[in-house]
């Protein structure tokens, strides 16, 4: 008899710094951070310190530090996000009962956690909290460490929860960016409405362009974007969708007196949810970019006229005040309005659906651009939308950690029991992996599926099959 | 102070004036606006008569007879023969040869007893055209037998005309109030009667009597039309301020009144044609304002009402040497607008009491700081000539920290100047097109009014290299003027030339915008060519992610397998670089020496071995 398996869970979370506590007797000093809170403080210093001690110990071993403890029925991620500042993460291992010869026993799935998935998470993390309240050591330096406990406890106590490790897989890893294809000159225009934009309000120092959930434009660098791309895909945009859906106004053309060449369609994701009432000026977040060199603070007010999304990063030494967002508003609103509908007619004539069902699902990135592409999941979003078996994701994954072994280049070539081929190629930065659901297909044809396929998808770039 | 001084003029006369015996009891001076000649005539020709023109062909000397005063001296096209006008009845003629003047003369009497000759014309080589108060007669000139051929008669009983040389069109006068006007077309040997037409006059006089006069109505070339240019005194009945009315000249019907130029002023008023503006000299308050009929009016559906482009300024002050002074004497300032000036068309002025001819002129560069509005400025300036060195200053201007314009007003300038490039690269093609059709001269088809084109060499060499090393400009707004001046391109679809990509790529790159640089060939902003390439590759070592950029554009480009090789082979990927050669199908093109030295400099012992096996599996010579 076998049950269903059991997901993968968070046991704990939590983040120390041993050099806060050196003393006996001061060890919960260390403690920053230590999720859940309903335990003891016996239990958190114990923890807390055996992970030190494993810190410590396989330092003597190796310059890089320590990475993943296995343990039969967990898995400890570890990741040093600053000087001596440890984050800890252990999650379950999916367990089922089974029985062998009438004795019931409990089966642990070890290979269902994947280090580099969780290592990603865990990274990820840390990151969310750096882009949002800035690196430890300067909350520290403002502050003090009861200031970076506040912090930490009012970010990660909302963070965590929503985490959903049992659907973390390659995309996190990759945690990659959608980019809109789009033509030159839509995207140019794209730009000089941005560089407009900037030029005319001098304390939005930066600027993105988003068309639904893919990105045409950041002004950002790469790294502060794809912690932004995150936070916008997977917080930002579900729940104002969702409330859009539900048939609150959408066009902004309920306002008195606007003319009809006024009319538009902008509205604050953000900022003040109506234009004509000046009280509410709603919950625009402070964002620390830049954060490895001069770590810049910015306020975060990102602006949406129907799938078209600006997001602007204003000084944050500047007050945002009703009459700046009604400026904006004049400004961008229309323009945006227009650009949103000009690609909109682009998008429907591209996203065209190939006749025909689709024998292969694909995951394309790119390590230099973060570009990424998948057909494996329905959309962006974590959800469980994923369509293609659970064992064969998470193989992609292992193929994924075994080329980044490789140095340039490499191709492994899978075959399931379930009779699914899972090919996975890498070509200088580049990474795509292919699954192909074909019975009976031989090793010589799937090869010249690949080749195929990335000759018709990879022409106009450098990438060797 | 010099400069500032020059600053508050739009219009000057040339600097270097015709000079020529100013009028006196014995000497009468007649300006020929067909050849520009100015006639010194003294004692009615027989001490002399002084001919200056434009240059020194046109300039010459010669005696004649006094057969009583002239009242009219023309020369033929050619300079062949001199007609002289004594009396209202007839003609004389008189033959050249290499500028010496023919003893024998010979006349021309106008038809009918009553009939009184109001002037002539010359109208082709060896045609001329009498107009007398009872029409035209057209005549040829047989200066061999020193006689002329009747070719045609119109009669209309004439009050006056108004002749266009260049264009060859006349136009008589006609009626009690002057203002029903006929036009005639003179082509060789021809004339044509165009359809007549009136002019409106504000207040009709009664009793009835001329109201339309010879020195209010003028003919001029705009913008390669003709048109029939009336000042009006009054714009209405009662209405204090004169219009300047502009009359399209049309071939099959009636001409149609265009424009109206408002000039809220009143008095005498003098016009010219300057690089198809109106220029209005108004004498009491001694200004000129200018008018472009191009530039947008008030239409009211049929007519285009302008005002000046400018308020009214004086003309630059002009110095000559005084009358009769010696070479080396003090230069005066002259009278502007002084009442002993006659004005011609197109440009000319003359005061015959200064004895000097000058062109009226333009000038742009004070344009730039006159007009605030720096589209309206650069649409003037584009229908000028030789504007494109100002209008390269307006856009120095337009980026120079403290003179910045802002960036919606830099794209619409671009567009601007881009629409103009656009439709002279058309014109090319379609030139070019014909040349390849028949071998027969295109300069036929070329458009009249070519206006300044400002190409990417122009721009870049005069504008943005000049900013691009500026300290005190913000990159990224050097970013966006680029970036929105490839946007302009694009949009009327000129292929953008690789030094304005290098121009972006090197912004970006001192600035570390590499992620920025990076999206921008992502989304094939800046074009792939090998020179963009090789810049990427001598970047990886600042941007790494370059190497990969670079190769997918040597991929792209598909004529640069051996560069994608060599980059391959030099950063030590043999395999790669062997299976790419394979992927191409170009295993016997390549040298197996390049492989093989690439292989030794790596010291990889096997590789070398590999590459032999490779490279001899695939039949090829080795060509060591």
């Amino acid at each position: 008899m076998t049950s269903t398996k059991s997901p993968v869970s968070l046991a704990n979370f939590f983040i120390f710094n041993p050099t806060l506590g050196p003393r006996e007797g001061e060890e919960h000093k260390k403690i920053l951070l230590y999720y859940p809170t309903d335990v003891d403080i016996d239990t958190k210093i114990k923890n807390i310190g055996l992970c030190e001690a494993i810190v410590n110990f396989t330092s003597t071993f190796t310059d890089a530090p320590c990475e993943v403890m296995h343990t039969q029925k967990r898995r400890q991620v570890f990741y040093q996000a600053e000087k001596n500042f440890w984050i800890v993460m252990t999650v379950t291992i999916p367990i089922s009962h089974k029985t062998k010869d009438g004795v019931p026993y409990i089966e642990y799935h070890e290979d269902d956690v994947q280090d580099s998935v969780f290592q990603a998470v865990l990274k990820q993390a840390y990151k969310m909290f750096r882009f949002f309240m800035g690196p430890f050591s300067d909350i520290m330096d403002r502050g003090n460490v009861q200031s970076l406990i506040q912090r930490l406890e009012h970010f990660y106590y909302r963070y965590l929860p929503t985490l959903k490790l049992d659907n973390s897989d390659i995309l996190d890893v990759f945690n990659g960016i959608h980019f809109l294809p789009l033509d030159k000159h839509t995207y140019l225009r794209i730009q000089s409405f941005t560089n407009l934009l900037e030029a005319t309000f001098s304390q939005i120092k930066y600027t993105a362009f988003l068309y639904n959930d893919q990105l045409v434009w950041s002004g950002l660098e790469q790294d502060d974007m794809r912690t932004m791309y995150k936070y916008l895909t997977t917080s930002l945009f579900p729940p104002f969708l969702e409330q859009e859906l539900q048939g609150s106004p959408v066009a902004n053309n309920d306002r008195r007196g606007s003319s009809v060449a006024t009319l538009h369609y902008g509205r604050y994701i953000n900022g003040p949810p109506n234009m004509s009432d000046s009280s509410n000026l709603g919950k625009v977040p402070r964002v620390y970019i830049n954060t490895e060199s001069t770590c810049e603070e910015c306020h975060l007010v990102v602006y949406r006229a129907l799938s078209a999304t600006v997001c602007l990063l204003v000084d944050a030494s500047y007050p945002l005040q009703f009459d700046f967002y009604r400026s904006i508003d004049g400004l961008v609103g229309p323009k945006l309005s227009v650009l949103a509908s000009d690609i909109s007619e682009q998008y429907v004539k591209r996203s065209t659906p190939s006749t025909g069902e689709v024998q292969f699902k694909y995951i394309y990135f790119n390590h230099m651009n973060l570009a990424q592409k998948t057909t494996v999941h329905t959309d962006s979003k974590k959800s469980s939308n994923v369509n293609i078996p659970a064992d064969i994701l998470r193989l992609l994954s292992d193929i994924n950690s075994d080329l980044s072994r490789n140095v340039d280049e490499g191709e492994t070539i899978v075959k399931s029991i379930t009779d699914c081929w899972v090919v996975g190629k890498k070509s200088d930065q580049r990474e795509f992996y292919v699954v192909i659901n074909q019975k009976n297909a031989n090793l010589i044809e799937i090869n010249e599926e690949v080749k195929r396929l990335c000759a018709t998808n990879f022409n106009n770039i450098f990438f060797l099959d | 102070m010099e400069a500032e001084e020059n600053e508050n003029f739009y219009v000057q006369l040339n600097s270097s004036p015709i000079r020529f015996e100013p009028i006196n009891t014995l000497i009468n001076v007649f300006f020929d606006d067909s050849n520009r000649q100015v006639f010194a005539v003294r004692s009615g020709g027989a001490a002399g008569v002084v001919v200056k023109g434009p240059d020194d062909k046109t300039s010459l000397s010669f005696r004649m007879e006094d057969r009583g005063s002239v009242i009219s001296i023309k020369f033929s096209y050619d300079m062949k023969v001199l007609a002289v006008q004594r009396s209202q009845k007839s003609v004389e003629f008189v033959n050249f040869t290499n500028g010496n003047i023919d003893t024998m003369e010979y006349s021309q009497t106008c038809k009918g007893k009553s009939t009184r000759i109001i002037g002539f014309n010359w109208t082709n080589i060896n045609e001329v055209v009498f107009i007398t108060d009872h029409g035209i007669e057209f005549y040829q000139v047989v200066p061999e037998k020193r006689s002329l051929k009747s070719l045609k008669t119109f009669s209309v009983s004439a009050n006056w005309f108004v002749w266009l040389p260049e264009s060859a069109v006349l136009l008589l006068s006609a009626g009690p109030y002057g203002n029903s006007i006929h036009p005639f077309h003179f082509r060789a040997g021809m004339v044509y009667k165009l359809p007549k037409f009136e002019i409106d006059i504000p207040v009709i006089p009664k009793p009835a009597k001329l109201c339309l006069l010879e020195r209010d109505v003028f003919m001029a070339n705009i913008y390669g039309q003709l048109y029939i240019v009336v000042v009006r005194h009054q714009a209405k009945a009662g209405a204090p301020g004169a219009e300047v009315v502009l009359y399209l000249l049309q071939k099959e019907s009636p001409a149609r009144k265009t424009d109206v130029l408002r000039l809220d002023m009143s008095g005498r008023f003098a016009l010219h044609i300057v690089d198809n503006l109106v220029v209005v000299h108004h004498q009491a308050s001694k200004t000129s304002m200018i008018f472009d009929i191009k530039l947008d009016g008030e239409s009211d559906g049929y007519v285009t009402y302008h005002h000046p482009v400018l308020s009214p300024l004086p003309m630059k002050p002009s110095i000559i040497r005084p009358v009769d002074a010696p070479l080396g004497a003090e230069l005066v300032e002259c009278e502007l607008y002084s009442q002993s000036w006659i004005v011609f068309q197109p440009n000319v002025v003359i005061d015959a009491k200064l004895g000097c001819l000058w062109y009226v002129q333009l000038k742009l560069e004070p344009l730039v700081t006159m007009i605030p509005d720096k589209c309206k400025l650069i649409d003037l300036l584009l229908l000028r000539r030789d504007c494109k060195m100002v209008i390269l200053t307006v856009c120095k201007q337009m980026l120079t920290p403290g003179t910045q314009t802002n960036l919606s007003t830099i794209a619409r300038i671009f567009d601007k100047l881009n629409k103009v490039y656009r439709q002279f690269l058309d014109i090319e093609s379609q030139n070019q097109q014909m040349e390849t059709f028949s071998s027969r001269e295109p300069t036929a088809t070329r458009v009249q009014h070519n206006p300044a084109v400002i190409d990417q060499s122009d721009m870049y060499t005069h504008v943005f290299s000049v900013f691009v090393d500026n300290k005190d400009i913000k990159h990224k707004f050097m970013v966006a003027v680029l970036i929105e001046y490839i946007r302009s391109l694009n949009q009327f679809q000129i292929p953008v030339q690789h030094y304005l990509y290098e121009l972006v790529i090197n912004t970006l790159v001192q600035h570390n915008c590499f992620y920025q640089l990076h999206q921008f060939l992502q989304y094939h902003v800046l074009s792939d060519s090998k020179p963009i390439a090789c810049l990427l590759l001598s970047l990886e070592s600042v941007y790494p992610p370059a190497h990969q950029l670079a190769l997918d554009m040597l991929k792209r480009l598909s004529t640069a397998n051996e560069e994608i090789i060599e980059v391959l082979l030099s950063k030590q990927q043999l395999l790669t670089a062997i299976r790419f050669v394979r992927s191409v199908g170009a295993v016997d093109q390549v040298s197996a020496r390049k492989f093989l030295e690439a292989a030794l400099v790596g010291q990889d012992k096997t590789a070398v071995y590999e590459i032999i096996q490779d490279l001899h599996q695939e039949n090829t010579v080795i060509n060591m």
